[in-house]
């Protein structure tokens, strides 16, 4: 084997590379979490644990998390229902107008979000609603309804209608069929489908800064703040959500391969 | 074995069903009465519309027309889970994401009957299962999974028990086993079932009673004897079992004999064992019935049909009996079994022969093959 093998030696060089590209700035925050913000922000200052013990030391920093918090939140939890309802109803059920309800779903997701957030934001003002956190809560219901459709649609399409009809020969009259079968067997569809609605909405700017007014959410904060040098408190929770996200990845990552071991040992 | 919860049979009747699907017929006008505590077989080719019967009286469809009675009430607009029927799906259906055990529990705990689990272990039990009992369906042969629908649907003792090809993902040891248990369970509980297969032998060995289905309408019912042996119509003597058929005109007809010619051959049919008296008909006689002659015609006896000369064109061993392929000019091939006891008369291909059968073996048919069909 003295020939050059390209799979043995670029491959792993390009993975590698294109990883730490990847990775990068979110090492740069992660790393400058820790910077002791003496002066300014941008460089290097030293090393201290005072950002992520004192975070909300910077009350902004702070109130504009739980904002995000607070509108990802509802946002999530009304859209993830609306979307699975409207899913299954779009799947399961004939209807005048269906395909063009069809279409309708999955317009918003080719919609620039310049052009949704400014033509809220003009409704809006239109019908006299006051901007602030229920302006941008509309908001994110709207635009991440059509992903959770989407999400949800694709899961509904792998379920098999005879358990369905299973259930009901069963003796489970609608309302059980709908708890006992379909929804455990959507669970995971529904799961994905609240957690990117989660993570579009946190991170949202362009349509909460065409509707929230004076409010300001995390990512509002952040891109305001970039403009003199991000603070370190800002970098703490940016790297709190990371981990966070890795973390729960594992768990699920963790716990399906423990329960499958398990299996295998019990066989 | 769990009877403290047994229901009995009830009777199903089916009255004048008609079932359109969008642009296409798939049942025209069934009448069927099936008694408590049967064993029904309905036995047809793909598609003839076996489980859209099925799921109409399961309850998952609703019949375009006619009405649908289970022990004398009308179930015909009930919904699917307040009819006293259970179903195993062509497809098993089970609960992916439930243990085998919660699987079969299902259906025993949305009526609230006490103690689900023992019951359900009771009823893995009887399909050899119990030992699989925390598993999930993904984790389970085919063969398996079937006798956990199987399981699923028996706990309940439903007075109808539905079974869409219950058997047919099984090796033959298993399916054999499970013909025998599935009728010892029938005849121990009492329920009715009915079971639908594409397998002739399998209903005629398990059922009291075949219906041979075709194009959505029951072609023929009766005991499994008398549709082997008395078929009325050409697609009943085709699909259960082989027949040699012969097309002609009545040339004689009285009280006790129906006589066609065929090419100048003469062949009998008793009146009582024929559908049709007048005009062309069509007579058959089963291959197993029929045996040939080499070299000279035998001495024409009353009650005995003759054909022939022919060649024989193909012979095959199957193991318990030899087939010979007989090309008769002006009637067409004609088939005849001949056990393998030893001492076959001919062996030879090409060998000129003669073939006869009783006329108490022929049976006279209501229609006639199409156009196609040569003597077959
Ligand atoms: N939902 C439906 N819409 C339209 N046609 C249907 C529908 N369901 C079944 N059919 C048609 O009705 C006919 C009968 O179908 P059915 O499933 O009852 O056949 P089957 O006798 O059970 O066949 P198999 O032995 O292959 O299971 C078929 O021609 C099928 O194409
Ligand atoms: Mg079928």
């Amino acid at each position: 084997m003295s020939k050059f093998s390209l799979g043995k030696y670029l491959l792993p060089t390009y993975t590698i590379l294109a990883f730490v590209f990847l990775m990068i700035p979110i090492a740069y925050t992660f790393i400058f979490s820790f910077n002791d913000p003496f002066k300014n922000t941008t460089g290097w200052q030293g090393f201290t644990f005072k950002n992520w013990t004192g975070v909300c030391n910077n009350i902004d920093v702070c109130l504009a998390f739980g904002n995000s918090l607070l509108i990802a939140t509802i946002a999530t939890i009304v859209s993830t229902i609306l979307g699975t309802m409207l899913a299954i109803a779009v799947t399961r059920y004939e209807f005048k107008f269906r395909s063009a309800t069809n279409l309708l779903l999955f317009l918003p997701l080719a919609t620039p979000e310049v052009v949704m957030g400014a033509g809220l934001a003009a409704q809006f003002l239109n019908v006299g609603i006051p901007k602030g956190i229920g302006t941008v809560i509309v908001a994110h219901i709207l635009f991440t309804l059509s992903f959770v459709v989407v999400t949800v649609k694709a899961r509904i399409a792998t379920l098999d209608p005879k358990l369905e009809e299973a259930g009901r020969d069963l003796y489970a009259p609608p309302v059980q069929v709908f708890a006992k079968i379909t929804l455990p067997l959507l669970l995971p569809g529904i799961m994905a489908a609240a957690l990117l609605a989660f993570a579009l909405s946190f991170d949202d700017y362009i349509i909460t800064a065409f509707n929230s007014g004076t409010e300001v959410t995390f990512p509002k904060y952040v891109f305001a703040a970039a403009v003199r040098g991000i603070p370190p408190e800002a970098n703490v929770i940016g790297s709190a959500v990371f981990i966070f996200a890795i973390a729960l990845v594992l768990v699920f990552q963790i716990s399906g391969a423990m329960r499958s071991k398990a299996l295998a040992k019990k066989n | 074995m769990a009877t403290e919860f047994v229901a009995r049979g009830a009777d199903l009747e089916l009255v004048g069903i008609r079932k359109e699907f969008p642009g296409f017929v798939a049942i025209e006008n069934l009448d069927l009465k099936i008694p408590a505590g049967e064993f029904f077989a309905l036995l047809g080719p793909s598609g003839c519309g076996k489980t859209t019967t099925l799921r109409l009286v399961a309850g998952l469809d609703s019949p375009t027309k006619g009405k649908i009675l289970i022990g004398n009430k009308d179930v015909t607009t009930d919904k699917p889970h307040e009819r006293p029927v259970n179903t195993v799906f062509q497809n098993y259906a089970l609960f992916p994401h439930m243990s085998v055990l919660d699987n079969v529990a299902f259906g025993i705990k949305q009526r609230k009957v006490s103690d689900p689990m023992p019951k359900a272990l009771e009823a893995l039990k009887l399909v050899e299962l119990e030992h699989l009992a925390q598993r999930r369906p993904a984790q389970l042969s085919g063969g398996q999974q079937q006798r956990v629908a199987l399981a699923r649907a028996l706990v309940n003792r439903p007075s109808l028990l539905l079974l869409d090809e219950p058997l047919g993902a099984l090796d033959l040891k298993l399916r054999r086993q499970m013909q025998v248990e599935l009728k010892a369970i029938q005849m121990e509980v009492g329920l009715t079932f009915l079971h639908v297969t594409h397998d002739q032998e399998e209903a005629m060995d398990m059922a009291d009673t075949v219906a041979v289905m075709n194009k959505g309408r029951i072609e023929q019912m009766g005991a499994p004897e008398t549709l082997y042996e008395r078929p009325k119509t050409i697609f009943v003597s085709k699909f259960l079992g082989q027949s040699n058929l012969f097309v002609g005109d009545v040339a004689e007809s009285n009280s006790d004999s129906v006589s066609i010619n065929v090419a100048g051959n003469k062949i009998t049919v008793p009146t009582k064992r024929a559908e049709k008296t007048t005009g062309k008909i069509a007579i058959g006689v089963r291959p197993e019935k029929a045996t040939f002659h080499e070299d000279q015609a035998p001495t024409s006896a009353a009650g005995l049909n003759i054909i022939g000369p022919g060649e024989i064109i193909d012979i095959r061993f199957t193991g318990v009996s030899n087939q010979y392929l007989i090309e008769i000019p002006q009637i067409g091939k004609v088939t005849v079994f001949a056990q393998n006891v030893g001492k076959s008369p001919v062996t030879e291909l090409g060998a000129k022969v003669w073939v006869s059968w009783k006329v108490e073996h022929s049976f006279g048919l209501s229609d006639l093959p199409a156009e196609n069909g040569e003597g077959k």
